[in-house]
């Protein structure tokens, strides 16, 4: 009897108490089973063993060894390397992030124009958010090339005498990624912001015109604030996206020269699938995710200061 | 000028006056024009600048490509290749097997995007309409998943493919890419905006939950399918550390891959490593022209999860 009513509990509480949600129940996980499987697997396995895996060593072919802290004490305090694609990837972040986010609004607020033809610029403007990273990245190796480049010939028909060597030198190479990826994501965060313009209501600037307000104080006083929700939302995602720039690194640079360019990504790359390295680079990989949930997290705490709810 | 209104007939005041708004309103507006005039010319000069900026990197790729090695390197750049020499195009053809490439990518795009709407939707669908014990919960669990970088999972799913003897083939690109959070996220939020009214009446008139489904919900959530297509097709197009890891036999590479294993080949001459650069690109760009509206809306209805 006890052991009925224990079932009977346990079926309740999984499945539910009638007939009809049970039914319900069972459709429910028909419909989820092919999701779910996928997602436990791939995902939650993964990220347990990811975990796992930062406290071992272990080459893919010999036996794993336990060595406890050991990956996260050598990351920190052994390995220059792993300090430099820090830095590398912290200047990224921080050349891609504002710039990146002041472009979009203004080429937005472009946009934003009732006026002719404005759909056309649009669409040139997103052409570059499309664009696969591989293919486009030589596209720019073969723009930044220093003597028959375009970039450099057209400073030079500026009247600069001496034109920067870009990809391969150390001093050039950060920003030429940085001017790459702001020039391939402006787009889409232009139409981000595009979206927010357009849900600003016209009665405000229309009542600020009458009262005298000019056209900064509109901007100001009306735009800027009710944007700030998005903007918000644009540092957040540009940031995460600039912690994980790899691509364009690893087809113009190679990470050079001397390492100049060199991300996290890049890095746990080449110690997970060049030197087979795979406790190690997990650990890498915890530390990323670590860095852009620390990030994150500061960008919510003082969104109160100065993004504006209604 | 009261007087001339007078004289005309019109002899109401209020009529009097409403004309006079006119004129002074033409008046002014005469001059807002001319303003707006000068602001219009500045905008416009802005807007092709800055889509200049976006468009010549692309425009010229396409010259360069089309450009014999003498001119490619002639000082100051000359825009119009003079003669064109498609040549480049069958030698970056002939020097890595971009047929095969493509082909490949086109198969596992089509693929994956058409198993991946399946899988998000019908899960998207059970979070959004059903309810059984454990749905929040187990709905958390996915969204507490997006925080987490793919580079975390990408060890442990290299890992796992090795286990299942996948490394190198078709399977291990197409099933870890068959079920996605975001989708899933993206198509719940919005099933719960759909009205309940209909799936009410699908359900008297005797529909299963798979009919309500797939005739009812399904065809009204249109705009949300349409984005989250082109987003699963733009990723999967453009895919590249997942693949490079997974796959080295390059009868399997897709495009980005195989364009970057046969860079070191292509790259004896400009001209054709830029070709080759192109048929990675067009095909995409195309896509995009074409269908540029879903594009641009899905960022929108997206906006989250986007890069």
């Amino acid at each position: 009897m006890i052991v009925t009513n224990f079932f009977q509990g346990l079926r309740n509480s999984l499945f539910g108490k009638t007939p009809t949600q049970r039914r319900e129940t069972r459709t429910a996980w028909l419909f989820l089973a092919p999701n779910l499987l996928g997602f436990m697997l791939f995902t939650v396995f993964a990220v347990g063993m990811a975990f796992w895996l930062s406290f071992q060593e272990w080459d893919l072919f010999n036996q794993s060894n336990p060595v406890g802290l050991a990956n996260y004490i050598r990351l920190f305090t052994g390995d220059p390397d792993f300090m430099r694609a820090l830095y590398n990837t912290v200047y990224f972040v921080i050349g891609v992030v504002p710039v990146g986010a002041v472009l979009s609004l203004i080429l937005a607020l472009l946009v934003n124009q009732k006026i002719k033809g404005v759909s056309l610029f649009r669409t040139a403007l997103y052409v570059p958010v499309v664009t696969p990273t591989i293919a486009v990245g030589l596209i720019w190796v073969w723009l930044y090339n220093s003597d028959f480049g375009l970039i450099n010939s057209f400073l030079s028909q500026l009247g600069f005498s001496q034109t920067p060597n870009w990809l391969t030198s150390s001093t050039w190479s950060k920003p030429a990624i940085v001017l790459t990826n702001i020039w391939q994501n402006a787009g889409y965060y232009m139409v981000i912001y595009l979206a927010a313009l357009q849900n600003i209501p016209d009665q405000l600037y229309e009542a600020a015109k009458i009262d005298g307000a000019t056209r900064w104080q509109q901007f100001s006083r009306i735009t800027l604030p009710l944007l700030s929700p998005t903007t918000f939302l644009v540092f957040v995602m540009k940031t995460m996206g600039a912690f994980k720039i790899f691509e364009a690194a690893y087809i113009m640079t190679e990470g050079g020269p001397g390492g100049s360019t060199e991300t996290i990504v890049y890095y746990i790359y080449k110690n997970g699938f060049e030197w087979f390295r795979m406790g190690y680079a997990a650990a890498i990989a915890w530390v990323l995710f670590a860095i852009i949930f620390l990030c994150t997290l500061f960008q919510f705490k003082i969104q109160k200061t100065w993004v504006y709810y209604e | 000028m009261r007087e001339t209104l007078n004289m005309v007939g019109i002899t109401k005041p209020a009529a009097q006056q409403e004309l006079l708004n006119l004129r002074f309103a033409n008046n002014k507006g005469k001059r807002i024009h001319n303003q707006f005039f000068w602001e219009r010319a500045l905008i416009y000069l802005m807007l092709i600048l800055f889509s200049a900026a976006a468009l010549v990197p692309l425009l010229w790729a396409v010259s360069s490509s089309l450009k014999t090695p003498e001119q490619i390197f002639l000082f100051p750049p000359r825009w119009i290749p003079n003669p064109i020499r498609w040549e480049n195009y069958r030698m970056a053809w002939t020097m890595a097997p971009f047929g095969r490439f493509l082909l490949n990518t086109s198969f596992l795009t089509i693929v994956i995007t058409l198993l991946q709407l399946a899988t998000s939707c019908l899960a998207a669908y059970a979070f959004a309409r059903l309810q059984f014990p454990g749905r929040d919960k187990l709905f958390l669990l996915y969204l507490g998943t997006m925080m987490i970088p793919g580079q975390v999972t990408i060890i442990p799913n290299f890992i796992l493919m090795k286990f299942f003897g996948w490394v190198n083939s078709y399977k291990a690109l197409i099933f870890p890419a068959v079920f996605n959070v975001f989708g899933t996220f993206l198509m719940r939020q919005y099933f719960l905006t759909l009205p309940y009214e209909l799936e009410d009446a699908a359900k008297i008139d005797g529909c299963s939950r798979f009919q309500t489904f797939l005739r009812i919900i399904l065809p009204l959530a249109k705009p949300a399918v349409a984005a989250l297509t082109i987003f699963v097709f733009r990723n999967e197009w453009n895919s590249f550390l997942w693949p490079l890891i997974i796959i080295n036999d390059t009868k399997r590479m897709p495009i980005q891959v195989g364009l970057a294993f046969f860079r070191g080949e292509l790259h004896t001459e400009w001209e054709v490593l830029l070709a080759g650069a192109n048929i990675a690109l067009i095909p995409i760009i195309l896509v995009f022209l074409a269908c540029q509206k879903y594009f641009i809306k899905g960022v929108a209805v997206s906006g989250f999860g986007g890069r």
